[in-house]
C-alpha cells in the first residue's frame, strides 16, 4: 500500500507563502509558552502576559526589547551571510566572548581616561579580537578541511575558560574584594544612553546600519552573488571559478567581526565592566533568529525582535513568577523546530499521485 | 601504583558515556543522517533517569528511562529531517537547544540533589589483581559493556544483512531505495537508535559519574561524541580507542594538580576542547581516509522521488 500523495520541491516561492513558516513557529511558540507556564503554576492569561504584553508595559521594558534586540539582530546579520555561504559558524557566543574582553582592555588599562576616541577604539579591539577567534575556524577549515561546526564549538568552551580566568586574575579589579569582575568602566567607555531612565544605547543604530549592510552585499553585490551561488550550488560555483576557501574566510571573519563588537557593546553598554557573564546566550539565539528570518535581511530585522521579546518577557515571567530560565531556552528550541518543520509547506508542494495499481 | 589505578579506573569512567553515545551516533551517521542534538539528547537521558533512580526506581530502569526520554525527543529530531525534509545541522542544533532547555526546565526541583553511587560488579578473580585489578575490574556492569558493544556495532556494521542496509542507505539512498529499502524508515530507525544510546549515556553520566543532577551537567560532552565520530572515521573500534583518549585527556587536568605544578585551573578545564580542535585537524588533513569511511549521503535531505 503506497501513499496516494507525494511531496515534491517547488521552483517558484511565492513571498506571501514565505511569511507562513514564521508565522507558523510564532504561533506554535505562544501555545507552548501558555502551557508550559500553565504547568508551573501560572494561569495562561497570565502567563501570556508576562511574556508578551508585559515587555511593552512601561518605558524602561520597552527600551530593554530594544536593548537585547541590538546584539541579537548584529549577530544574526553576520551570521546569515555564512549560513547562506552554508558555512556554519556556531562559534559566536565564543567570538561574542573574545570581543568583550578585547573590549576591556583600554578602559580597564587607562581607567580614568576621558579621552572621546577611547570608545570607538574599544570598538575596532573588540571586533578585531572576535575575527581573531573566528580565524582560528576559518584557518583550520580553509587549509586542513577541519569541520567548523565542531571546532566553533570547541572554541565556545574554551573562551569561556579563558574569560573566567581574566577575570578572576589579570583583569580583575584590584579594589574589587576579590569579586570575579573587571573594575568599572568610566563614562568614556560606555555607550551613550537613548533615552533617559532606561537602558537601551547606540548600538541598535549599529545593528540597523549593520541589516541595511547585510542586504546591500547578500541582495546588491557581487560578492553577495557569490556567496549564495556557493551555498546554493557548491558544483556551479566551483565551475565558475568562485572558490569556496574566500567563502569559509569572508563568513566567519564578517561573523567575528559583528560577535566581536556585539561583545564590546554588551562591556560598554548594559555591563558597564568585564564579568563572568556577559551574554545570555545571545551567540546560540541568533542562529535562531539568522533562521527564522528566512536568512534574509529584512525576515532577520523581524525576528530579533519577536526574539528579543521573549528574551525580556522570560526575564520579566522569572522575577515576577518566579518561573525557571530554562523555559527561555526551551521557547528559542521549540521556535527553530517549529520553523524548520513549518518550512515544508514552503519548499515542497503536495501533489496527489495518479492512481496506479499493478503498475 | 596508585595513580595508575586511578587513571585506569578514571579513564574508563569517563571514557564509558562518550563511548555508548559516539556509537549510537556512528549507527546514525551510518545511515546518512547528521544528528548534531546529541547534547540536549543526553542532557534529557540524565534528568530522566535521574529522577527514575531519585523516586526509588532502579539503576538499570533509570538507563532504560533516559534511553527511551532521549529517544522521544530523537523522534522529533527523525520526523523533521525525514518528513518535513528540514535541513540536518539546523534541526540538530534546535532539538539540542531544546532539549538542554527540557532538562533544565524539568531539573529544576532535583537541581543539585545527589544519588547513591550505583552497586559495583568485580570481577571474579581478575579484581584482584593488583593495579590493574581495581583499575579495570571493578566497576559497574555498564563499563564492562560498552567494549563489547562496540564489538558488536562493528560486527553487524560489517558483517551482517542488517548492518549492509544500514550502509547501503547512508551510501546511495536512491539506489538503496531502487532495491526495496525503505530508506526513510531506515533512517528513523537509526535515529531513534542513537536517541537511545544517546539518552543511557546521559544517564550514565548523572546516576552513575556524577551522582548528582546540575543544571548543565553534560558540559559539552555531547559535542565531543558527535567530534568522536569524525575522529575515529566511522569506524567502531576508532571510536573506542578515541572515547578512552577523551577520558584520559579530561583527567590530565586532576593529574596536573597533584604534581604541584602551578597551572590556571581554567587551562585544565579547556583540554578536551583544545584536543578535541588538533585531534579533528589531524584527522582532516588526511582527507582521503575521511573520504574512505564517511558515509557519502551525510547530512543531505533525502527526497524520495519514486
Amino acid at each position: 500500500m503506497r501513499w496516494p500523495i507525494t511531496i515534491e520541491p517547488r521552483m517558484a516561492h511565492s513571498p506571501v507563502l514565505a511569511l507562513l513558516p514564521p508565522l507558523i513557529a510564532v504561533s506554535v511558540t505562544l501555545v507552548a509558552s501558555a502551557l508550559i507556564l500553565a504547568s508551573l503554576g501560572v494561569p495562561p492569561g497570565r502567563a501570556l502576559y508576562f511574556l508578551y504584553v508585559a515587555p511593552f508595559s512601561t518605558t524602561f521594558n520597552t527600551a530593554e526589547v530594544f536593548l537585547k534586540m541590538a546584539p541579537l539582530l548584529l549577530l544574526a546579520q553576520a551570521l546569515a551571510i555564512g549560513f547562506r555561504a552554508r558555512v556554519w559558524n556556531i562559534g559566536a557566543e565564543g567570538q561574542l566572548i573574545l570581543g568583550a574582553i578585547g573590549g576591556s582592555l583600554l578602559p580597564i588599562l587607562f581607567n580614568d581616561s576621558t579621552n572621546p576616541l577611547m570608545l570607538p577604539a574599544m570598538v575596532m579591539i573588540g571586533g578585531l579580537f572576535g575575527m581573531a577567534w573566528s580565524a582560528i575556524a576559518a584557518g583550520l577549515r580553509a587549509k586542513f578541511n577541519a569541520n567548523e561546526i565542531l571546532v566553533t564549538l570547541m572554541l565556545n568552551s574554551i573562551a569561556l575558560q579563558l574569560l573566567y580566568y581574566l577575570v578572576s586574575g589579570p583583569l580583575r579589579d584590584p579594589f574589587g574584594f576579590n569579586f570575579p569582575q573587571s573594575a568599572p568602566f568610566p563614562l568614556a567607555a560606555t555607550l551613550p544612553i537613548l533615552v533617559e531612565g532606561t537602558r537601551v544605547n547606540a548600538s541598535i543604530f549599529f545593528a540597523l546600519l549593520v541589516t541595511v549592510g547585510a542586504w546591500l552585499l547578500m541582495e546588491r553585490s557581487f560578492l553577495g552573488f557569490k556567496l549564495r551561488v556557493g551555498g546554493a550550488a557548491p558544483d556551479a560555483a566551483h565551475y565558475a571559478g568562485f572558490g569556496d576557501r574566500r567563502a569559509i574566510w569572508i563568513s566567519l571573519l564578517i561573523g567575528g567581526a559583528a560577535a566581536g563588537i556585539a561583545g564590546t557593546f554588551e562591556v560598554a553598554g548594559p555591563l558597564g565592566q568585564l564579568q563572568r557573564v556577559v551574554s545570555p546566550g545571545y551567540g546560540f539565539a541568533a542562529i535562531i533568529v539568522a533562521f527564522l528570518g528566512g536568512l534574509n535581511a529584512w525576515g532577520i530585522l523581524a525576528a530579533s525582535f519577536f526574539m528579543a521579546v521573549v528574551y525580556v518577557g522570560g526575564d520579566i515571567a522569572q522575577t515576577s513568577a518566579g518561573v525557571p530560565y530554562s523555559v527561555n531556552t526551551v521557547l528559542q528550541g521549540l521556535l527553530l523546530v517549529s520553523y524548520i518543520a513549518a518550512r515544508v509547506v514552503t519548499d515542497y508542494r503536495l501533489r496527489w499521485l495518479p492512481a496506479m495499481r499493478e503498475a | 601504583m596508585e595513580t595508575l589505578t586511578f587513571l585506569l579506573s578514571g579513564t574508563l569512567i569517563a571514557g564509558t558515556p562518550l563511548l555508548i553515545a559516539a556509537l549510537g551516533a556512528l549507527v546514525t551517521e551510518k545511515t546518512g543522517v547528521l544528528n548534531l542534538s546529541i547534547e540536549g539528547l543526553m542532557a534529557v537521558g540524565a534528568i530522566a533517569a535521574f529522577i527514575t533512580v531519585t523516586h526509588g526506581g532502579g539503576y538499570w530502569s533509570g538507563l532504560l528511562a533516559g534511553g527511551i526520554a532521549a529517544m522521544a525527543l530523537s523522534a522529533i529530531f527523525g520526523f523533521v529531517v525525514l518528513v518535513t525534509l528540514g535541513n540536518q545541522v539546523a534541526t540538530g542544533l534546535a532539538i539540542g537547544i531544546l532539549g538542554i532547555g527540557l532538562s533544565g526546565l524539568i531539573g529544576r526541583p532535583y537541581d543539585s540533589a545527589t544519588v547513591a553511587p550505583m552497586a559495583k560488579m568485580p570481577v571474579p578473580f581478575l579484581a584482584d589483581l593488583p593495579v590493574i585489578g581495581p583499575g579495570l575490574f571493578s566497576h559497574v556492569p555498564l563499563i564492562y559493556l560498552a567494549p563489547l558493544m562496540a564489538l558488536a556495532t562493528w560486527w553487524v556494521l560489517k558483517s551482517t544483512k542488517l548492518g549492509l542496509r544500514l550502509r547501503a542507505v547512508g551510501e546511495d539512498p536512491d539506489a538503496a531505495n531502487s532495491i526495496g529499502i525503505k530508506v526513510r524508515r531506515v533512517r528513523f530507525f537509526a535515529v531513534l537508535y542513537g536517541g537511545f544510546c544517546a539518552g543511557v549515556a546521559g544517564g550514565f553520566i548523572s546516576i552513575v559519574s556524577a551522582t548528582l543532577w546540575a543544571d548543565g551537567l553534560i558540559a559539552g560532552r555531547g559535542w565531543i561524541v558527535v567530534a568522536l565520530v569524525v575522529f575515529g572515521t566511522w569506524r567502531a573500534g576508532r571510536i573506542a580507542l578515541g572515547a578512552y583518549l577523551f577520558g584520559l585527556a579530561t583527567l590530565s587536568g586532576l593529574l596536573v594538580q597533584t604534581t604541584g605544578v602551578d597551572i590556571p585551573s581554567q587551562l585544565l578545564s579547556s583540554v578536551p576542547y583544545i584536543v578535541t580542535i588538533i585531534a579533528i585537524t589531524v584527522l582532516s588533513m588526511q582527507p582521503a581516509r575521511v573520504r574512505l569511511n564517511a558515509p557519502v549521503s551525510l547530512g543531505q535531505v533525502y527526497h524520495q522521488t519514486r
